[in-house]
């Protein structure tokens, strides 16, 4: 579908967070799910961003991204009035259930976007752990911590909360609080410790994964990713039985 | 010109009819349900599936795919859950649109190839498509496609065991494609594809590594345009088999350049990528251009080059 920018802002140098005005038709995104976006002529493969946020009744969708290449920098140039090419939501997204016993979102670096309409959609039944390198490279801090009952910051420096790895608050967090489920977005190592973490304290994990991706909804085989564990090790597809995976599933 | 003038869009070919001249090609659109929630699989005039084998397989690690200018490569690998479940799980879904369903089979032998022409025929499907063009495998896949004996040697075995016209599809990736052409024509095949994708490498510079875990992989999209409609060209001269054309196309522009060259009907395939219902937009695209030039039948573009 075509949408247009509304807003295009620098949170911090190096990252952009981008709203656009989607169809009325547009389908509700979930948690976890993402948009595969063309950027521009000269590229021809589109690039899969998490939706960060949206607002149904305005018909706004957000996303947050750093920039990498040519197809993250294309969107970043991007003018409020430009036009942008994009499919979705795709994907499989988090398990958001806003009853029971709290959530907890794990979120490192620029894994954490995604957390953000996880946090709306479990209307503040979450708490969050958000670790980033340093301080400067943190984004939706303060958001997050306004949509959580309660959000603990960690940084590899120092700068930004207390110095030490996501995985380590996350042991902590569960050690304190009986939690429904972990959901976690990140580098794949972080998700790895938080995965194990989750698994020694018994509380159902979700993960979300990154694959190089060509087609976006399931046609191609482009982006697999060993899963399952139980069933015999199999190719799953990122995109479409994807990106969200049940943390015990997957091969690390 | 009458610019609404009804133009003839069926295409015959290999003994079949296709209702149009546009297929999308093998591995860029699964066994279609994916697209199917996309458009109607029923516009479309032939589905080649996924490459099939035998036994399932689970393909290459990732990462299976990386940009180029203008392209791709991929290095899939024949991910594919076997002959067997396609028959039981994917062909019925496909058998409920108005399309030709055409099966793209690939093996490590001679008789892999056969048992899977054997039972795929008896399966239903409508024409086989003989993949002996794969870059992304080891064993079998481009070796008989580069070697004009193994190439008649498949093309014999599949055609003794099929009960359905029978394609084979050629690979760039060899120095003289006619004579290829001439040695699955001699060999009984009723019509050729080309063409697949052709070997190419990305090396990240900073890492020092191949981009793809498996180094190399096959190349596909705009970038190969030229290289699939010269390959037609000299495939269309070298024998008289109807030919799918295939390689970047884009646009309907794209796809009368093949017709122009000597393809009957052409795929679409890495397009897809990028727009989703790019086959629907090349068939409506190919309708308007024979309306602009006063072409009643589609059919007529065929080899229409002036030289
Ligand atoms: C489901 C999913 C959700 C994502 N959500 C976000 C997000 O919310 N914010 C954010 O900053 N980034 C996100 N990413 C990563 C983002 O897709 C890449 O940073 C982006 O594709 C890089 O493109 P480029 O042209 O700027 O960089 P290049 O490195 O030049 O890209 C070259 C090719 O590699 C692919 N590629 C490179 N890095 C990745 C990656 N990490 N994952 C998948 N493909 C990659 C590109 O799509 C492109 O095809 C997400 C990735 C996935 C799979
Ligand atoms: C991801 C991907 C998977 C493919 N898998 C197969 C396959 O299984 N069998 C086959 O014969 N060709 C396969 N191909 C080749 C295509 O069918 C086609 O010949 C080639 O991509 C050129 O057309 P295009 O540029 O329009 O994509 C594959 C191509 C891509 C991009
Ligand atoms: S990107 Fe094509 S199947 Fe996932």
């Amino acid at each position: 579908m075509t949408v247009t920018v509304l807003s295009n802002e620098n949170p911090r140098p190096g990252a952009a967070d981008l709203r656009v005005r989607v169809d009325a038709s547009a389908q509700r995104p979930r948690a976890g799910q993402f948009a595969h976006i063309a950027c521009g002529d000269a590229l021809l493969l589109r690039r899969p961003i998490s939706l960060c946020d949206c607002d149904e009744e305005a018909g706004v969708w957000r996303f947050v991204f750093e920039y990498k290449g040519p197809g993250t920098r294309y969107l970043a140039a991007r003018k409020p009035g430009d036009t942008l090419d994009l499919l979705g939501p795709l994907g499989r997204g988090f398990t958001c259930e806003p009853e029971g016993p709290p959530t907890l979102l794990a979120g490192g670096g620029i894994g954490v976007p995604p957390l953000l309409l996880a946090a709306r959609r479990l209307t503040g039944a979450a708490h969050a752990v958000l670790g980033f390198r340093a301080a400067p490279l943190a984004v939706l801090t303060d958001e997050l911590a306004s949509l959580c009952a309660r959000t603990a910051f960690c940084s590899d420096d120092g700068s930004l909360g207390t110095r030490e790895f996501t995985d380590a608050v996350v042991r902590r967090l569960l050690a304190e609080t009986a939690y429904a489920r972990v959901l976690a977005c990140g580098p794949r190592p972080m998700l790895r410790a938080v995965a194990e973490a989750a698994r020694a304290a018994g509380v159902p994990c979700e993960v979300s994964l990154e694959e190089r991706m060509a087609c976006g909804v399931g046609a191609c085989l482009a982006c697999a990713c060993r899963v399952g564990r139980e069933a015999g090790e199999t190719f799953r597809r990122v995109c479409l039985d994807g990106p969200v995976f049940d943390a015990e599933t997957v091969v690390w | 010109m009458d610019a609404n003038r009804a133009v003839d869009m069926a295409v015959p070919f290999a003994g079949l009819t296709f209702q149009n001249p546009v297929a999308v090609a093998s591995g860029t659109f699964g066994f279609g349900r994916e697209y199917g929630q996309y458009f109607d699989l029923g516009r479309l005039g032939a589905v080649c599936v996924k490459g099939l084998t035998l036994r399932p397989r689970a393909g290459n690690p990732p990462p299976r795919v990386a940009e180029t200018p203008m392209g791709m490569l991929n290095s899939v690998g024949l991910q594919n859950p076997g002959a067997e479940a396609f028959l039981r799980d994917e062909l019925p879904f496909l058998r409920g649109f108005d399309t030709l369903v055409v099966a793209n089979v690939s093996g490590d032998t001679v008789e892999e190839y056969a048992a899977l022409a054997g039972l795929l025929s008896d399966g239903g499907v409508d024409m086989l498509e003989v993949n002996i063009s794969c870059p992304n495998v080891k064993a079998g896949g481009l070796l008989f496609g580069t070697d004009p004996r193994s190439a008649a040697a498949v093309t014999e075995a599949v055609k003794r065991r099929a009960r359905v016209p029978v394609m084979v599809k050629l690979t760039p990736n060899v120095t003289d494609i006619a004579e290829m052409a001439r040695a699955v024509e001699s060999a009984g095949a009723d019509a050729l594809s080309l063409i697949n994708t052709l070997v190419g490498m990305r090396i990240d510079v900073h890492t020092r590594r191949p981009v793809l875990y498996r180094g190399t992989g096959g190349l596909s999209g705009p970038a190969i345009r030229p290289v699939a409609v010269r390959c037609v060209y000299q495939a269309a001269r070298a024998v008289r088999l109807p030919i799918m054309g295939m390689g970047g196309i884009a646009c309907a522009e794209d796809a009368v350049e093949f017709l122009l060259a000597g393809a009957h009907t052409v795929a679409v395939g890495t397009a897809l990528f990028r727009d989703e219902t790019a086959p629907l937009s090349i068939l409506e695209g190919l309708t308007s251009y024979c309306q602009e030039n006063g072409i009643s039948d589609i059919r007529t573009l065929t080899g229409a080059l002036l030289e």
